[in-house]
């Protein structure tokens, strides 16, 4: 037998070598490859090193605590995607009607209104800054690739079909909240993931750099950057929105 | 898929919130540990298990009943984890690093000096967690599931939505990169 690569030492490791009696053999007879081999097991026994902490009793039970509350509200709309829009449709129709009622019959609202409204604002604010840092991550990634054959996309395009759903309650919540701006952005972003979504599993390197000017030439990722930007100036970050 | 889980699913699709609740019962520690050695720190890690079952539940329409729905969660984990991971670098954030009380270096029985043996398992330990921040995201996805969660080749490429042998390649580069960070310690630690 030839000597192995240090490939084939790593998959003889992990017990997912071809031919391991030969390789075995042939580790037995070679001091050569035998020190290779040696450090290749040092180095991934080592790793052992890094140990997970057990998270303390009761864990699922909080993280089922905090996951609860906002299941059955997203219930409905999530399993029934055919009704998706005319529930958002129904529901911005009596959000309207209200708020047409409530000026036409109703002195103007006092300052707790604005009030409650603030944070709800901040809240889809920090959403949306966090979907637009993952959908640039994204699109950077893709536009970086380098690839001399065909290139497989399925992973971008699973992350594309996430981000999509989201961008669309994004976008309409920015329209029907009068941000143009947003809204404007983040159609555009709409059409290049549903583009990326929809696109074949491997493209090949032409298809790639078409898709590197469509993105140079929306400016996709400038727009996304400066939204971003200013998004992270006007909100602190804050996780677990849960 | 078996059974009891195939059921669960079911349920779970068609708005059975204590079926999900059974499911996040079942998964929430093994995707702790896997968002764990993904971001090195244990608030990071629980956030990222509580994106991952609110994007899993967003998602189920999609699943496809005949994959496994293990792997497939811990696709959606993995893709939470490297979301974080690459957000944080390319803020220019270093990952924390989180000490743990049940190290296994440092609780086993040794016969050398406790003061040194410590010194060197502390060391190695940190030493790892640096070497693990050098890895690029993707081979710190393929290089945990291989490594730590026994999984063989073809299903680390499942799980990241990638061919076998990108997988494999992304491992090779992981295991290369930890080697020349690790050998010069490893080999003088025994």
């Amino acid at each position: 037998m030839n000597h192995p690569t240090e490939e084939q030492l790593i998959l003889h490791y992990y017990s997912e070598a071809e031919g391991r009696f030969q390789l075995e053999q042939h580790l037995s007879g070679c001091d050569t490859c035998r020190t290779v081999y040696e450090s290749v097991q040092r180095t991934l026994d080592g790793m052992d090193a890094l140990s997970v902490p057990d998270p303390e009793p009761g864990y699922e039970a909080r993280l089922w605590a905090r996951l609860e509350p906002v299941l059955p509200t997203r219930h409905r709309f999530f399993f029934a995607p055919a009704w998706r829009w005319a529930a958002v449709s129904a529901a911005f129709a009596s959000l309207l009607m209200v708020a047409f009622l409530a000026g036409r019959y109703s002195r103007p609202a006092p300052a707790p209104v604005a009030l409650s409204a603030q944070p709800r604002e901040q809240a889809l604010q920090i959403a949306i800054g966090d979907h637009l840092e993952r959908s640039q991550v994204m699109l950077t990634e893709l536009a970086n690739a380098s690839a001399a054959g065909p290139l497989d996309i399925s992973f971008e395009q699973e992350r594309a079909a996430d981000l999509l759903d989201e961008n669309r309650l994004y976008r309409q919540s920015a329209s029907s909240a009068g941000d143009t701006i947003v809204a404007g952005v983040l159609d555009d972003l709409e059409r290049i993931l549903l583009e990326i979504e929809h696109a074949p599993a491997r493209i090949s390197p032409a298809d790639l750099d078409e898709l590197r000017l469509r993105l140079r030439a929306e400016g996709i990722l400038f727009k996304l950057r400066v939204l971003d930007s200013n998004g992270q100036n006007q909100t602190e970050p804050n996780r677990k929105p849960l | 898929m078996e059974l009891a889980e195939r059921a669960l699913v079911a349920k779970a699709r068609s708005g059975n919130a204590e079926a999900f609740h059974a499911l996040v019962d079942r998964h929430s520690r093994g995707l702790f540990r896997l968002a764990f050695r993904m971001t090195g720190n244990q608030p990071d890690a629980e956030d990222v298990v509580q994106e991952s079952f609110l994007r899993a539940y967003r998602q189920l329409h999609k699943f496809d009943e005949r994959a496994s729905f293990g792997t497939w969660l811990y696709r959606i984990a993995v893709n939470c984890a490297l979301d974080l991971v690459r957000s944080r670098k390319r803020r220019g954030e270093q990952q924390p690093v989180e000490e743990s009380a049940d190290d296994p270096v440092r609780s086993a029985p040794s016969r050398e000096p406790a003061p040194d043996r410590l010194a060197m398992s502390g060391q190695l330990r940190e030493r790892v967690a640096e070497a693990m921040n050098e890895l690029s995201a993707a081979e710190r996805a393929a290089f945990v599931l291989r490594h730590f969660d026994g999984m063989r080749i073809e299903e680390v490429s499942r799980v990241l939505g990638c061919q076998p042998g990108a997988a494999k390649h992304s491992i090779f580069r992981a295991v290369q990169k930890l080697r020349r960070a690790l050998e010069p310690m490893v080999g003088t630690a025994r």
